[in-house]
C-alpha cells in the first residue's frame, strides 16, 4: 500500500483552453485535482459516485462525471468547467445560458447550478433542437434539492428556444 | 409610511436575484472551497455497530500511516459534552449527553469515536482504515416497539423505556364522552419513513486559530452560526468572544444544518491542539449514515365527527423516533412538540387530546427537517377527514369547507390564536381550477377505461415568526426568537445591512435588499447584506422555521427606519426645522413643505463622517441605525391548499403525478418568484417524503442507504410542474406584511399525494396510510382487487 | 469516499494491456470508462492495486456490420456512440441497441461509460448484457494466447464474474445476425436507476406473424437468464400474454429492499408483454 501510495502521476491537462502540468497521485479524481490542484472550485462535489452531477464538466464536448474519472484519464483530453461559461474581460459577463437560470429563477442556493450549466452546455451543443421533453430527461440527470427543477428546464428550454430564434434571424 | 411611491416599490417585485452572477460563473464560495495555507484534512472513525461498549481505542496504526499527521480519541481532546434541555420536569423530558467523540459507549452505526488528521482527504481515509476499536455489543434498539417493551435495554441510564419526552396536553373535558356519542368516529394509524433532509452540500467546516485576534475562526456551513459559536465555545472551554462563526456560501439546509454537529467541534479542537487550519467535509456516506436524520414518526389518531361532517374532537398519540440523541439546541421535542401543539391546524375542532413521545434508538441522530412533523401530522389530519368524508357519504372538499377556519383572530383548542389567513378561499380556489382544468371529468373517463387516476387535496397552515414568547411555551432552555440588524451607510450613501439570520438558498441578499431599499427609497445596488458572521452582529438565531423574513425581515426594516429617522434629523437640523418635517425617499431626505429643499444621502453622509462639526452637539457622529425585533404573540399563520392528481400504473405500481396545484397566502410576497421557489423546492421535498425516500435499519441497526442508489432523490423525471396561485392577507404585526414561506410546500404534499393514491385505490378498499408509498404497496393493493374482482 | 491507492498503468495497444495484465496478476483491474468502477474504489468497495487504463486504445473505438449482416462494436465504443449512432448504421436490423440506450444511466453516464466496460463489469441487470444474451451476441476475448469469442450465455457466471480470464481483455462484442423484432424494457423507481427488472426479447417474425424468439431476463437471477419456458410459448404460437405469463412462472427471482418474489414477477409479466409488443411495433 505505501508502495501504491507514491504513485505520482505528471499530468498535462487541458482545462478552459488552458494547459496546466499537474504532480498528483494516481488516485486523486479529475474534479479533485480541478477544485484543489488548479483551484477551480466552481465545479463541486456533492456524491462522489456519480449520481448527483454536481460535478459535470464538459470532456471533450461531452457532459460527464468529474467523481467518476481519475485525473490522468483525462490527459489529451479538452475539459470545459462552469468558469469557461462567462465571458467578458473580467469573466463575469454571463452567457445566455447563464442569465437564462437566473431569469428563470433555476437556481436557489446555487450548488447543484455549475454541474446544471455544464450538463445543459453540452447538452444542447449536440441537440440545439431539443423538444422540452427531451430536455427534461437530460435535466433528470442530476439532482437538485431546492428548485424542483421546473425552473432549470424552463431555464435550458427558454434558452435552446432564444438560441433557435436567433438562429433564423441570421 | 413609506418613502416610495407604490409604483416605484421593490417589495412585491421578481427583482433578480443578487446572489446569482456569483453562482452561476462559479465564483461562489462553499465551505470546501476554502484553503488556507497548512490545512488539513480530518475524517472521522465511525462507529461499525448501532449499540456497543467501547473497550479500547486504538489509533497506534493510524498515526503510521503515509500522510496522517495526528489522529485524536475523545480522552485526547477532552471536550465537554452537547447537551440539549428542556425546562421540564423528569418525567416530561430527559436530556441526553451527547459525547463530541463517543468515550465508552456508541449509540448508533456511524457515531464518530475518534479523528484522523492528514495532509489530505485522501490519507485521512486511508488513517481511517488502520485504526482498532473494540466494542463489547449490547442488544440494539431499532424501533419504537423494541424502544418502549418491557425491560428494553435502554440507550441512556436515564431514560426508562427509552422515552426521552412524554407529554400529554389540552386534554379537554368530556373527549370521551364526545367519542363515545358521536355518530362517526374514524382512526388512522400512519408511519412516515426516516427521512434525510438532504442538502446537496454536506456539512463541513475549516477551523483554524488567529493568533492576532485570539480567536479560533470556525468557517462553517450552518443555519444558525451564533449556536454554533456558543457550543464551541462551552466545548472547548473558550469566552465567547475567542470564537468566531463565519458561514461562507451554503448549499442548502432544510433544518439539517440548524442544528451543532460534532464534528465541528471535533475538527476545531484539533486545530486548536494542532494549530494549523483543519477542514471537515463531510462525505455523501457520512451524510446519509451518520449526519441528522429526521420525519420517522407514528401517528395513531381517531377523529370524532356529527352527521354533517363537522369535526367534534381529535385524539392523538404520537410517538416520534429520534434516534440516538437530543440535537441542540432544539432537544428531541422538536418534532413531538410541534405535534401536539398544532395538529388542530385549520380546522375548528372543538376538542383535542394528545400525546406526544421522543423515544431514543439506536439510529442517527434527528434534526428539524422542514416542515418538523407538520408534513406528517397534516396529512394525518388530511386523511381523517377524507375517511370521514368517505363514511358519511360527503364529498372530501365540502366537508374541509364545514370546518376550516373562517373568522379570525381564531383561538383554537390548543390555545394557539390564529391571525387571520384565506383558509376557505385558498380550499375553493384549489378546488375550483382543478375542476376548471377538467380533472374530474378526466377520472371518469379513466375509471371507465379500468384506469386508476386520483384527486387528492390538502388543507393546512402553517405558524411562522415564531418570536421568544411562542418558543418560551416549548420550554426550551435556550428561547430563540428575537433577532437583530444594524443598518450602516458609509461615507458615499451606500448601505451595509447585517441581520442574525442565515440564507441559504432562500435569497435573501436580494429580499433583505428590497426591504431596506424601499424604506430608504435607495436603488438595490446600493444595500449589501451582510450574514452569517459572528463578530459583525451581537446576537442572531439563525435561518429556520420560517423566521428570516417575518423576524429577520421586521428587524432590518426597523434598522432602516432608524437609519432613515437620524438622516432625517441631520437633514432638519440643516434647515432648522423638526425632524417630523422632513421625509426620506429617492436617495435624499426632503421637506414636506418644499420637496425642493433636499439633501442627498450623500451629502448628509459627509457632513456626518467628514465634518462632524456641522452635526448639532445632540447628534452623535456616524450613521446607523439598530433593532430588535420579536413576536409576542402566537406568531403569523401562512396558509395553503394543494390539489394533486395521480395516476397508478397497474403493471409496475408506479404513482405518476399528472398534476399539482398550489394556492398558497405568505402574507405579502417580497419577491413572488422566490415564494415560488420556495413553493417549488418545498413541494418536490414533499413528494420525495410521500413516494421515494426513506432510510430505514436492519435488525442489527445498520442503515440501509450508503448512497444515492437506496437514498432515491427524485430527478426532474419524477418531480412535476407545479402550477401556483397567491392569495394575499398580509399579516398585522410583521413590518413588512409578509408570512413564513419556506416550508409551506413540503407540509402539504404529503398529504396532497397521499390522498390522491387513496382516491385512485378507491374501488380496492384498500388505503394506504404510510409513507412513503413504494410501487409494490401500490401493486399489492391493486393486485387485491383484482383477487376481489375475479373471485365475483 | 476516497479511493485507496493503486499504480496507474496506461496501455498503448492491446497487446500491451493484456502483457499488462499478465504480469500484474489479479490484482489488477482494467479500466475503461470507469463509471462502475470508479464508484466502487471510491467507496472502498473495490480496491486494485493495479489500473490497467485502456482509455486510449483508438481501436477498441468502433461500430460496424460485416459481410454477414453481423454488427462488431469495439469494447471502447461508448454508450453514447451507439444511441447516436448514424441509422445507416444501426437500422433496421440493429435499431434496438440505439433505442435500449436511454435506460442506460444518465447522458454523462452514457457519455463515459463503454459496452466493453458493461459487459465485463456484468451487473445483473446492466442493459448490455441483457442484450448479448437475448440477441445471442459473442464476445470476443484477447488474451496472451489470442483471440476467442464466447457466447454470451456462457459468458456472464453472475455476481460480477465473467468467463474472462485474468489475463485476458475483452475487445469486442458481435451481434450475429439482425435483430428487427427486439427490444429492452425495464422498471425502476426512478428513470436511470439500476432496473428492478428488465426483460428483453428478440422475436423471429415473418409478415408481422411471430414464430418464435428468444426471451431474456435482468434482475431476477445473478446474471441475465434465458427463459425458456416463455420461449416455447412463443414457438407454440402462444399470446404475448401468455409468453409473459410464463415467464413469470419459471422465475425464481429474489426479494430485496426494492421488491419481493412476488413483485419482481408480476414486473416479469408486465415488461416481457411490454417487450413484445414493442418489438413489433411498426
Amino acid at each position: 500500500m505505501t508502495d501504491a501510495a507514491t504513485d505520482l502521476q505528471l499530468m498535462t491537462l487541458d482545462v478552459n483552453g488552458e494547459e496546466h502540468e499537474v504532480l498528483a497521485e494516481s488516485r486523486r479524481t479529475l474534479v479533485d485535482v480541478l477544485r484543489h490542484d488548479l483551484r477551480l472550485t466552481g465545479t463541486h462535489v456533492g456524491c462522489e459516485h456519480g449520481i448527483c452531477g454536481a460535478c459535470t464538466v464538459l470532456v471533450d464536448d461531452r457532459p460527464v462525471r468529474a467523481c467518476l474519472m481519475f485525473a490522468a484519464q483525462a490527459e489529451g483530453a479538452r475539459i470545459r468547467t462552469v468558469e469557461s461559461l462567462s465571458d467578458g474581460t473580467d469573466g463575469c459577463e454571463l452567457s445566455d445560458l447563464q442569465q437564462a437560470f437566473s431569469a428563470h429563477h433555476g437556481l436557489q442556493c446555487g450548488f447543484c447550478t455549475p454541474g446544471f450549466l455544464m450538463l445543459a452546455e453540452g447538452f444542447l451543443a449536440e441537440r440545439p433542437d431539443a423538444s422540452k421533453e427531451e430536455i427534461r430527461e437530460v435535466v433528470a440527470a442530476n439532482l437538485c434539492r431546492c428548485t424542483g427543477y421546473q425552473t432549470i428546464v424552463e431555464a435550458i428550454d427558454g434558452c435552446a428556444a432564444a438560441r433557435r430564434r436567433a438562429g433564423k434571424e441570421k | 409610511m413609506t418613502p416610495r411611491s407604490t409604483e416605484d416599490r421593490l417589495v412585491g417585485r421578481s427583482v433578480a436575484r443578487r446572489e446569482d452572477p456569483r453562482l452561476l460563473t462559479g465564483r461562489g464560495r462553499f465551505v470546501d472551497d476554502i484553503a488556507l495555507p497548512g490545512m488539513l484534512h480530518a475524517q472521522f472513525v465511525r462507529s461499525t455497530v448501532a449499540h456497543a461498549e467501547v473497550t479500547a481505542v486504538d489509533l497506534s496504526a493510524v498515526r503510521q500511516v503515509p500522510g496522517v499527521v495526528a489522529a485524536f480519541t475523545a480522552e485526547d481532546l477532552g471536550l465537554g459534552d452537547i447537551t440539549a434541555r428542556l425546562d421540564r420536569p423528569l418525567t416530561e423530558f430527559v436530556p441526553t449527553a451527547m459525547p463530541v467523540l463517543a468515550r465508552d459507549r456508541v449509540r448508533y452505526v456511524g457515531e464518530p469515536v475518534a479523528v484522523v488528521i492528514a495532509r489530505d482527504a485522501y490519507a485521512a481515509e486511508d488513517g481511517l482504515e488502520a485504526a482498532k476499536v473494540s466494542y463489547a455489543p449490547l442488544t440494539p434498539v431499532t424501533c419504537e416497539d423494541q424502544a418502549l417493551a418491557e425491560g428494553a435495554p435502554r440507550l441512556h441510564d436515564d431514560a426508562p423505556r427509552n422515552t426521552l419526552v412524554d407529554v400529554s396536553l389540552f386534554a379537554s373535558e368530556g373527549i370521551d364522552a364526545v367519542f363515545a356519542a358521536a355518530p362517526c368516529v374514524v382512526h388512522v394509524d400512519s408511519r412516515t419513513g426516516r427521512q434525510n433532509a438532504l442538502p446537496l452540500e454536506t456539512r463541513g467546516t475549516v477551523a483554524h486559530w488567529d493568533d492576532r485576534e485570539e480567536q479560533l475562526v470556525l468557517e462553517t456551513c450552518t443555519q444558525v452560526p451564533h449556536q454554533v459559536r456558543t457550543v464551541a465555545a462551552r466545548c472547548l472551554g473558550l469566552d465567547e468572544r475567542a470564537v468566531r462563526v463565519r458561514v461562507p456560501d451554503m448549499g442548502g439546509g432544510f433544518g439539517l444544518k440548524c442544528v451543532v454537529g460534532r464534528e465541528e467541534i471535533a475538527a476545531a479542537a484539533a486545530a486548536l491542539r494542532l494549530r494549523r487550519p483543519v477542514k471537515w467535509i463531510e462525505d455523501r456516506k457520512d451524510a446519509l449514515t451518520a449526519s441528522f436524520l429526521a420525519r420517522e414518526q407514528h401517528y395513531d389518531v381517531r377523529a370524532a365527527f356529527d352527521a354533517e361532517g363537522r369535526i367534534l374532537g381529535l385524539d392523538a398519540d404520537v410517538v416520534c423516533d429520534m434516534g440516538a440523541y437530543s440535537c441542540y439546541p432544539f432537544t428531541a421535542g422538536i418534532e413531538p412538540l410541534m405535534a401536539s401543539a398544532e395538529m388542530p391546524g385549520v380546522y375548528k375542532v372543538p376538542a383535542y387530546r394528545v400525546r406526544g413521545r421522543a423515544i431514543t434508538t439506536n439510529k442517527a441522530p434527528t434534526a428539524p427537517y422542514r416542515g418538523v412533523s407538520r408534513p406528517q401530522y397534516v396529512m394525518v389530519v388530511e386523511r381523517l377527514f377524507e375517511r370521514a368524508a368517505r363514511e358519511l357519504g360527503l364529498d372530501p372538499v365540502e366537508i374541509r369547507r364545514r370546518n376550516v377556519i373562517t373568522d379570525f383572530p381564531y383561538t383554537g383548542v390548543n390555545g394557539i390564536t390564529y391571525d387571520p389567513g384565506s383558509y376557505r378561499e385558498a380550499l375553493d380556489l384549489c378546488e375550483r381550477t382543478v375542476r376548471e382544468e377538467g380533472w374530474y371529468e378526466k377520472q371518469a373517463a379513466a375509471a371507465a377505461e379500468g384506469r386508476h387516476l386520483g384527486i387528492g387535496y390538502s388543507c393546512f397552515s402553517e405558524r411562522t415568526g415564531y418570536g421568544s414568547t411562542a418558543f418560551a411555551q416549548r420550554k426550551m432552555e435556550v428561547v430563540p426568537g428575537f433577532d437583530l440588524s444594524e443598518v450602516r451607510m458609509d461615507t458615499s450613501g451606500a448601505v451595509t445591512v447585517t441581520t442574525g439570520t442565515m440564507s441559504h438558498g432562500q435569497s435573501h441578499e436580494t429580499t433583505m435588499a428590497q426591504i431596506v431599499a424601499d424604506e430608504l427609497g435607495l436603488p438595490l445596488a446600493k444595500v449589501k447584506l451582510h450574514q452569517g458572521d459572528t463578530d459583525r452582529i451581537t446576537y442572531g438565531w439563525g435561518t429556520f422555521a420560517s423566521r428570516s423574513i417575518t423576524v429577520g425581515g421586521s428587524a432590518v426594516r426597523l434598522a432602516a427606519a432608524e437609519l432613515g429617522k437620524k438622516l432625517r434629523r441631520i437633514a432638519a437640523a440643516r434647515w432648522d426645522v423638526s425632524p417630523e418635517e422632513t421625509e426620506c425617499g429617492q436617495g435624499c431626505v426632503r421637506r414636506r413643505d418644499d420637496p425642493s429643499m433636499s439633501l442627498t444621502y450623500e451629502q448628509l453622509a459627509e457632513i456626518a463622517y467628514l465634518k462632524a462639526h456641522l452635526l448639532p452637539k445632540d447628534i452623535a457622529p456616524g450613521l446607523t441605525g439598530t433593532a430588535a425585533f420579536d413576536v409576542f404573540n402566537d406568531g403569523t399563520f401562512s396558509n395553503a391548499t394543494h390539489a394533486c392528481v395521480v395516476e397508478l400504473h397497474e403493471g409496475t405500481g408506479q404513482v405518476e403525478i399528472l398534476r399539482y396545484v398550489c394556492v398558497e397566502d405568505c402574507g405579502v410576497a417580497i419577491n413572488p418568484q422566490v415564494v415560488e421557489g420556495q413553493c417549488r423546492g418545498g413541494i418536490a421535498q414533499g413528494i420525495a417524503g410521500a413516494l421515494f425516500e426513506q432510510v430505514t435499519y436492519d435488525a442489527q441497526g445498520e442503515p440501509s442507504a450508503t448512497g444515492f442508489m437506496d437514498y432515491k432523490v427524485p430527478t426532474a423525471h419524477e418531480i412535476p410542474d407545479v402550477a401556483i396561485h397567491h392569495l394575499e392577507t398580509p399579516c398585522a404585526f410583521t413590518e413588512t406584511g409578509a408570512k413564513g414561506a419556506g416550508e409551506g410546500g413540503t407540509i402539504g404534499a404529503p398529504a396532497a399525494v397521499l390522498n390522491a393514491v387513496n382516491d385512485a385505490l378507491r374501488s380496492t378498499g384498500v388505503e394506504l396510510d404510510h409513507t412513503p408509498i413504494t410501487p409494490e404497496a401500490v401493486h399489492d393493493a391493486l393486485r387485491r382487487q383484482r383477487t376481489l374482482e375475479r373471485a365475483r | 469516499m476516497k479511493p485507496a491507492p493503486f499504480r496507474y498503468h496506461r496501455a498503448r495497444s492491446t497487446e500491451d494491456a493484456t502483457r499488462l495484465l499478465a504480469e500484474l496478476g489479479a490484482d489488477a483491474k482494467v479500466i475503461a470508462g470507469g463509471q462502475s468502477l470508479v464508484a466502487m474504489m471510491n467507496y472502498r468497495l473495490a480496491r486494485p492495486a493495479h489500473l490497467v487504463d485502456i482509455g486510449g486504445l483508438r481501436a477498441l473505438d468502433h461500430l460496424h456490420t460485416d459481410a454477414d449482416g453481423g454488427l462488431h462494436i469495439g469494447a471502447l465504443t461508448t454508450h453514447h456512440t451507439v444511441e447516436t449512432a448514424p441509422p445507416d448504421v444501426l437500422e433496421p436490423g440493429f435499431g434496438v441497441l440505439r433505442r435500449a440506450m436511454r435506460w442506460i444511466g444518465h447522458l454523462p453516464i452514457r457519455t463515459r461509460g463503454t459496452v466493453g466496460g458493461s459487459l465485463a463489469h456484468a451487473d445483473a441487470t446492466a442493459e448490455w448484457c441483457l442484450l448479448a444474451v437475448a440477441l445471442g451476441a459473442e464476445l470476443v476475448a484477447e488474451g496472451p494466447h489470442g483471440r476467442r469469442r464466447i457466447r454470451a450465455e456462457d459468458f456472464f457466471f453472475g455476481y460480477y464474474t465473467t468467463a474472462l480470464d485474468p489475463g485476458e481483455l475483452l475487445v469486442e462484442v458481435v451481434f450475429p445476425r439482425p435483430a428487427p423484432h427486439a427490444a429492452l424494457t425495464e422498471f425502476a423507481e426512478r428513470q436511470g436507476d439500476f432496473a428492478i427488472v428488465a426483460a428483453a426479447v428478440d422475436l423471429d417474425a415473418e409478415d408481422g406473424t411471430v414464430r418464435g424468439g428468444r426471451v431474456a431476463l435482468g434482475g431476477v437471477a445473478p446474471a441475465p437468464v434465458r427463459v425458456p419456458e416463455a420461449e416455447a410459448v412463443l414457438a407454440g404460437g402462444g399470446t404475448f400474454a401468455e409468453c409473459a405469463a410464463a415467464a413469470a412462472d419459471a422465475s425464481d427471482p429474489p426479494g430485496d429492499a426494492n421488491g419481493s418474489p412476488e413483485y419482481r414477477r408480476h414486473l416479469i409479466r408486465t415488461l416481457v408483454q411490454r417487450a413484445c409488443e414493442e418489438a413489433m411495433a411498426p
